[in-house]
């Protein structure tokens, strides 16, 4: 089910700026590794290249190697299509497609190419995944309604049941409570409890104390400037890295001395 | 409170109105007026084509709606609608079918799948199609297509004549049927549909193309979950604008279509009328009554265009639920 992330020597562009530089790391399966950083340390960059979205960006270009288990995802021959299929991602805010129920929303990646099945099975994962994301018992009874009307909180967790319908190796999740209340995101932080069983997730945060409460293992980027590229300082044990960082920067980062 | 207070000796303005500011007041004026004038506009034409057109049908010695004849100057006058009536929705019906899966596909194109070396310029021609004055269509249509199309038309009889609809009666006779006014129309009215689908097109959040994208979506279900549902009521305004032209358009079809009272449901034959070509081609030489019996059938074009309108709103209307514009 869950696989390792290897990375290796990446840089990420975005036409000629370099937004990220030479990247390298191991993400452990069955664990929460969370991202922090200063705005623009090029994480949410990092991030997209996981699952191949920086390449959708107009001019957005990457060098170096993604190994998951032993599949380099920029391999030749490899589509970038079958890896968001394996790499699934949940985003800022909350986008549930506002044309779908909430049912059709859960099960719009199962729909997708040669994936077709028989209602019977459909209706099995679409209930399992609003159960996987804790939202189950708050839509059961209104399946058919647009998905747009729930709660900012209950689309994010709609999203997450999104994108564990398809049964991913990966999750990577893009400050996935930054648009959402302090219930919401405790909600949303006790699913990426339960859902680390079974997945390797990656989240890109910018409260610390979220880092320090949902991760396993935290990485902090850094830019040397405004203009730099956005470079991993260090990666290391959440208990670690925010009570004896071996980088001088992290430290003054997490006490709040800049950031 | 400090803010209010300022005003003086005035009680606090807990109910009063926001424009007391020069520049305010003057907006609300302008803007206002604006629309009462649209309003009157309106009124003014439809009191002046009603009464108008009242005072016409009430003479007209045959049935107004189901006559193919149109003889304004015959005493006692006879004059009906339904060749023109036909062949209005007929060739709008045909230049819809034709124009707007066109349109559609140019405007993803140039939005979803053109490098952007090719969008702009592509844009950009199509800006300047929908410039292209109806009377130069006509003329081009009239002059260019008619025998162009008369091969299609042939094998269009040849092939297809048994469904009745593309039997041509005689195969000698010249293209200028309501099928080829409808071909002309869809040329003319893919510009203005493309423009504006484009612009819908171009509108999609990045947030619901990115969430298809993310599920490992090829790039054609991107567009069929995300950007095909969120412009949905935009491709549909899009199209009543084009059929709004197409119904109302007159020198292209005046110069295409070899018009008589005749109406069959054989599209191929050189025969039927539109409202607005009849109008066209009678208005010069009626007398005072005749124009009142062709402002009754500009009247009925009116109300169709109305009909059609409405039909349309009810459409965009009735899942607007789910329509995302709340996001």
């Amino acid at each position: 089910m869950a696989k390792r992330i290897d990375v290796s020597g990446l840089s990420a562009y975005y036409g000629n700026h370099r937004a990220i530089e030479d990247i390298s790391m191991t993400v452990e399966p069955r664990s929460v590794t969370a991202f922090i950083g200063p705005s623009g340390c090029g994480k949410s960059t990092f991030l997209r290249t996981l699952n191949r979205m920086h390449e959708v960006t107009p001019g957005g270009r990457v060098e170096g190697k993604v190994m998951l288990d032993d599949e380099n995802l920029y391999g030749p021959g490899v589509d970038p299509v079958a890896v968001r299929r394996t790499v699934g991602m949940v985003f800022q805010r909350p986008n549930p497609f506002p044309t779908m129920s909430i049912y059709d929303n859960v099960a719009a990646g199962l729909r997708l190419n040669g994936t077709a099945r028989r209602k019977s099975e459909l209706d099995g994962i679409v209930e399992k995944s609003l159960k996987g994301a804790n939202l189950w018992n708050e839509v059961k009874d209104r399946l058919n309604k647009p998905g747009a009307g729930l709660s900012g909180g209950q689309q994010q967790r709609l999203c997450i049941a999104r994108a564990i319908a398809v049964e991913p190796q990966v999750l990577l999740m893009d400050e996935p409570c930054s648009a959402l209340d302090p219930i919401s995101t405790l909600a949303i932080e006790d699913l990426i409890g339960q859902l680390k069983e079974r997945f390797t997730i990656v989240i890109v945060t910018h409260n610390m104390q979220q880092a320090a409460r949902v991760s396993d293992r935290t990485a902090f980027f850094n830019l040397a400037g405004v203009g730099q590229p956005g470079r991993l300082i260090e990666i290391d044990e959440t208990q670690r890295i925010f009570s004896n960082p071996s980088v001088q920067a992290t430290e003054d980062y997490i006490s709040g001395r800049f950031g | 409170m400090d803010i209010v207070s300022t005003s003086g000796e005035h009680p606090p303005p807990s109910r009063q109105p926001a424009a007391t500011r020069l520049g305010d007041r003057v907006f609300l004026g302008l803007s206002r007026g604006s629309g009462i004038l649209l309003l009157v506009i309106m009124a003014a034409i439809a009191v002046f084509l009603t009464v108008r057109a009242i005072h016409a049908i009430s003479l007209d010695h045959s049935n107004f709606f189901t006559t193919y004849e149109w003889n304004a100057s015959l005493n006692p006058p006879s004059f009906g609608i339904a060749v023109l009536a036909y062949g209005t929705l007929v060739s709008s019906l045909i230049a819809m079918l034709i124009a707007v899966p066109i349109s559609v596909g140019i405007a993803l194109f140039i939005t979803h799948y053109a490098p952007r070396r090719l969008a702009s310029p592509l844009a950009y021609l199509v800006d300047l199609l929908a410039a292209v004055p109806s009377i130069v269509y006509g003329l081009w249509g009239g002059l260019y297509l008619v025998p162009h199309l008369q091969g299609l038309n042939l094998w269009l009889n040849d092939y297809l004549s048994w469904t009745g609809v593309f039997h041509k009666s005689d195969p000698n006779s010249a293209a200028r049927s309501l099928f080829t006014v409808g071909i002309l129309l869809a040329i003319m009215i893919v510009p203005i549909i493309t423009n504006v689908t484009r612009e819908v097109f171009r509108q999609v959040p990045k947030a619901h193309e990115e969430a298809a994208l993310a599920l490992g979506a090829t790039r054609w279900e991107v567009v069929r979950m995300s950007v095909l549902p969120f412009a949905r009521s935009g491709i549909i305004s899009a199209s009543m604008l084009g059929l709004g032209r197409a119904l109302g358009e007159t020198m292209a079809v005046a110069t295409v279509l070899s018009a008589s009272p005749v109406l069959t449901q054989r599209l191929l034959d050189p025969v039927g009328g539109t409202f607005a070509q009849n109008i066209a081609a009678k208005f010069a030489e009626a007398d005072n009554f005749g124009r009142d019996a062709l402002i009754a059938s500009g009247l009925v074009l009116f109300v169709i265009t109305l009909l059609v309108n409405g039909a349309a709103r009810l459409i965009i209307a009735r899942r607007r639920e789910y329509s995302g514009a709340a996001l």
